[in-house]
């Protein structure tokens, strides 16, 4: 009984939706999903998702590993509150943190009177989305990261050092590669929700077709023009992406655990 | 090498673990730490390695002071109890891994790393498993990628902490000889820490017995075993069963009756141990102590009883043939064969 | 700042320890991860309160009396107090089957309950678009028998229910599973029946990491923007929700009204962390099979 409800449950909830989603797209047939699929402008939208979300997973992967690192590592004051504070972007509402960055980056905000000065703009551009992208991605990086990292033994530093490696040589080539699979997930994590992400981004944006128009935002715009046709093609595409992720991410953790006897 | 540990003092958070400690460990010996957990022997071994600084005291290899060295510097090899291998690297990987760390000037080539990893790997007969990763191997084959990755840096001293500790009981038997065959061949100096005397004894050419972060005898198992120098090692290394004694003018009283054994301690009271397969059974009017069987167990080819003896104040456990009559209520005498006496504690 | 290194408490053997950075490398490196998060995390947070009290705290509260602005209040709570509830019964309900049951495919179900996870907000509302519009099958049909789904409160529902729908479940399934089944079997044999041993064995068991999930599934089903956004239809004081409310005063340049809702959100976030370190603190041995999110 349990199990049924469960199932019928969730067939009401996700399911159908989202089967309604793909039959909606079939519908379209081949030609009138790939003239949408490589509209220009779908295009340039897809690519700046895409192209900000990974330099945004690659920064949260670099600051979310440091992080992570003294979080596990040091002692310092305060530092309970620092790892609360790590989660605050799965708990602030995306359009909250949206207008406050927009604030913070605009020409006369806090941030971007000074970047200003140096002539960088950020908000309504590429790097204002990218900003957006790292603030909401960086706990997926931290909260993989973390467990793993607690759980590297003392004895497995102690030995590369007896072997004669140093600090860096043990951190380079005997902790990092040890977290590998840890680290990637975080990346796909981090990156996959960047892509799908709306909220945060569209006050920053700028929203300007071709420069600063990320794919959420054209779904939303085509289905404002009552295209439904073009919003769901583009979303299946996006589906399509973030479903290819999800196997990636499983892929990575079954081939660890194969290989190393851990996962991630 | 020699190593020699000076005066060695260390302590955690001002919790002593290991009191003015000194040894001498000759090149090519291969020692035994063994003591209870908590008796800090692998905190020593952990000293000797540079993976602790002691608080006071010194360590030499040879005639350097080597507690000015950082534990990359001093070059010993270490193999740890849960083997610490890494496991994201390959067999071959992780037993090169000190060649390849070493700077460039002293860096041997590729190839010549690789030979030399390879030959290692023959040596401790796991050839062909070069490819493998640790979560791939027993735990027998984890130990010897242990051994060789240790061994791969040309060590000065060899190091291990309870070495056979995570091995179920045959493996631990085999890889016991194996490490002394190994040993032999090598003669690397090597000191190994364990809690488990029959591999101390059976190993070991000399066995380092250590209570409560102090050294209490070094000595050759023989040694050891024969003349426990403490109640401590009379106790944990073998059995031994114990009584209390009364020492009048030389001589050794026990129940108000001379034992017709002499004693060069000073008058008083002590406590007299032996070994309880280490007696002689006496005619029960003989000089001797005297008790009335309360337990009788049947051990291997002997049978173990538990004598209530000085009016049943006392109770001792003594070893006699199995085929002796003895049953429950019989009285018994015996006088030990060897024994010590020691201060009333 | 006194830095120490973690595992190591005696601070003269620091100095050349095998395991830990020198000192300068500790200090940079927690200035860096220190930096790193007072830019991206603390300073956004911060501005919002500065901002919604830029001009003083009157036009600061004057924002509330503002009759869609408590219309939008009032809705984001009746949504989360539907979406939340239903969630909860279906993430214990779900995670009870997986936990406690064998059955074929199991593992295929608890992707299934992960998937809105990785699906875009954007995405979670088209679907209800697509399912419920005018274009649809479902859609005439249901406008004939009077029932408004979309760019109504039920659409708004829907959204929310699908976008949290993984929370609570998440949470329950690897501590139910960790838990097994021995208690339920011994409750059984003392003669409790189905109800009885769900709820004086299995509930107290889990109730902590059911409040974790709560509070998650909470924040985020008065948070949720993107799908709301899309099925909403943006109606003032009637399909507002706080976070669309916060848009709409942001996009007519009304910053003070903007951020002043916007520091109420942020407030609950605010409530939500302490509340999940709290637990994490108290009863961090029972959530330990918890993942993140």
């Amino acid at each position: 009984m349990a199990l049924g409800f469960t199932l019928a449950y969730l067939a009401l909830i996700v399911l159908i939706p989202l089967t309604g989603l793909v039959l909606r797209s079939a519908s379209l047939g081949f030609p009138g999903f790939w003239h949408v699929a490589t509209d220009p402008r779908t295009v340039n939208a897809l690519k700046i998702s895409f192209g900000t979300s990974l330099i945004a997973a690659v920064i949260n992967v670099i600051f979310g590993i440091i992080v992570a690192w003294v979080l596990v590592r040091y002692r310092f004051p305060g530092r309970r509150i620092v790892d609360a504070i790590v989660d605050l972007p799965f708990a602030l509402p995306t359009a909250v943190a949206g207008i406050a960055l927009t604030a913070l980056y605009s020409k006369n905000g806090w941030i971007g009177r000074w970047l200003d000065l140096i002539g960088i703009k950020v908000a309504f551009t590429p790097i204002g989305i990218t900003i957006a992208l790292i603030f909401i991605g960086l706990p997926f990086v931290v909260r993989t990261v973390q467990p793993v990292m607690e759980e590297i033994r003392k004895e497995v530093e102690e030995a590369a050092a007896t072997l004669g490696a140093n600090r860096f040589q043990t951190i380079t080539r005997v902790l990092l590669p040890g977290l590998q699979p840890a680290i990637l997930t975080g990346f796909a994590l981090a990156f996959a929700r960047a892509v799908g992400e709306y909220g945060s981004v569209i006050f920053i944006a700028g929203n300007l077709p071709y420069v600063s128009e990320i794919a959420p935002l054209l779904i939303v715009i085509r289905l404002e023009e009552f295209d439904y046709a073009g919003a769901t093609a583009i979303a299946t595409i996006m589906l399509l992406i973030s479903f290819f992720m999800l196997f990636v991410i499983n892929l990575i953790q079954a081939w660890s655990r194969r290989r190393y006897g851990y996962g991630a | 090498m020699d190593v020699r540990v000076s005066g060695v003092r260390k302590e955690f958070d001002r919790f002593p673990a290991l009191h003015d400690v000194s040894l001498d460990i000759n090149s090519g010996e291969l020692i035994a730490l063994l003591g209870p957990s908590g008796s800090g022997k692998t905190t020593l071994l952990r000293l000797i390695a540079g993976l602790e600084t002691p608080t006071e005291g010194k360590v030499f290899f040879g005639d350097e002071d080597a507690s000015l060295k950082s534990v990359q510097e001093r070059n010993v090899g270490f193999v740890f109890q849960h083997y610490a291998l890494f496991r994201h690297m390959t067999v071959i990987d992780n037993v090169s891994f000190g060649l390849k760390v070493r700077p460039g000037s002293s860096r041997p080539s590729k190839d010549e790393i690789r030979r030399r990893s390879s030959e290692l790997l023959d040596f401790v007969q796991l050839s062909g498993l070069e490819k493998r990763y640790p979560a791939q191997l027993s735990g027998g084959q984890r130990q010897r990628v242990a051994l060789a990755r240790a061994m791969a840096i040309e060590p000065r001293v060899l190091l291990l902490d309870e070495p056979f500790g995570a091995l179920d009981a045959k493996v631990r038997k085999e890889l016991r000889r194996w490490l002394r065959e190994i040993h032999d061949k090598t003669k690397h100096t090597t000191v190994f820490v364990t809690h488990d005397q029959d591999e101390a004894l059976e190993l070991a050419d000399r066995v380092v017995v250590m209570s409560q972060g102090r050294i209490e005898q070094i000595g050759t198992p023989d040694e050891v075993y024969d003349r426990p120098n403490s109640p401590f090692v009379y106790s944990f290394i073998g059995e031994s069963s114990s009584t209390e004694v009364q020492i009048k003018n030389g001589e050794l009283w026990f129940d108000g009756q001379a034992l017709g054994i002499s004693s060069d301690r000073p008058d008083g009271e002590g406590m007299l141990y032996f070994r309880p397969h280490d007696i002689e059974l006496i005619d029960a009017s003989n000089r001797g102590i005297a008790g009335t069987v309360v337990a009788s167990r049947r051990v291997g080819a002997t049978r173990r009883i538990e004598l209530a003896i000085a009016g049943a104040t006392d109770h001792v456990e003594i070893e006699i043939p199995a085929d002796h009559p003895a049953t429950e209520t019989s009285r018994i005498a015996f006088r030990p064969k060897h024994w010590r006496v020691f201060p009333k504690s | 700042m006194a830095l120490e290194s973690g595992p190591v408490t005696d601070p003269t053997a620091t100095a050349r320890h095998a395991t830990t950075e020198r000192r300068t490398a500790r200090f940079v490196l927690t200035g860096i991860a220190l930096a790193f998060l007072a830019l991206f995390l603390v300073l956004p947070l911060v501005s919002v309160f500065v901002e919604a009290f830029r001009k003083g705290p009157t036009e600061y509260l004057a924002a509330f009396s503002e009759p869609d602005a408590q219309a939008a209040i009032r809705l984001t709570l009746l949504v989360a107090s539907i979406a939340v509830p239903l969630n909860v019964v279906f993430g214990v309900v779900a995670a009870w089957a997986i936990a406690k049951f064998e059955f074929k495919g199991k593992a295929f179900l608890t992707t299934l309950i992960d998937l809105p996870f990785s699906v875009s907000p954007v995405i979670s509302g088209l679907v209800y678009v697509l399912l419920f519009s005018s274009q649809s099958a479902l859609g005439p049909w249901l406008k004939s028998q009077g029932i408004e789904i979309l760019f109504a409160v039920p659409g708004i529902v829907l959204a929310t229910m699908f976008v949290t729908f993984p929370f609570v479940a998440r949470e329950l399934i690897p501590l139910m599973q960790e838990q097994g089944t021995t208690d339920e079997e011994a409750a059984l044999s003392l003669g409790a029946n189905g109800w009885q041993t769900f709820w004086h064995v299995t509930l107290p068991n889990i109730k902590w990491g059911l409040l974790y999930g709560v509070l998650l599934c909470n924040a985020r089903a008065m948070g949720e923007f993107g799908a709301v956004s899309v099925v909403s239809g943006h109606i003032r004081g009637l399909t507002n929700t706080m976070p669309l409310h916060v848009e709409i005063l942001y996009n007519e340049y009304n910053f003070v009204a903007a951020f002043a809702v916007a520091s109420l959100l942020a407030l609950l976030a605010l409530v939500t962390l302490v509340l999940k370190t709290l637990l994490e603190l108290r009863y961090g041995a029972e959530l330990r099979a918890v993942g993140g999110h």
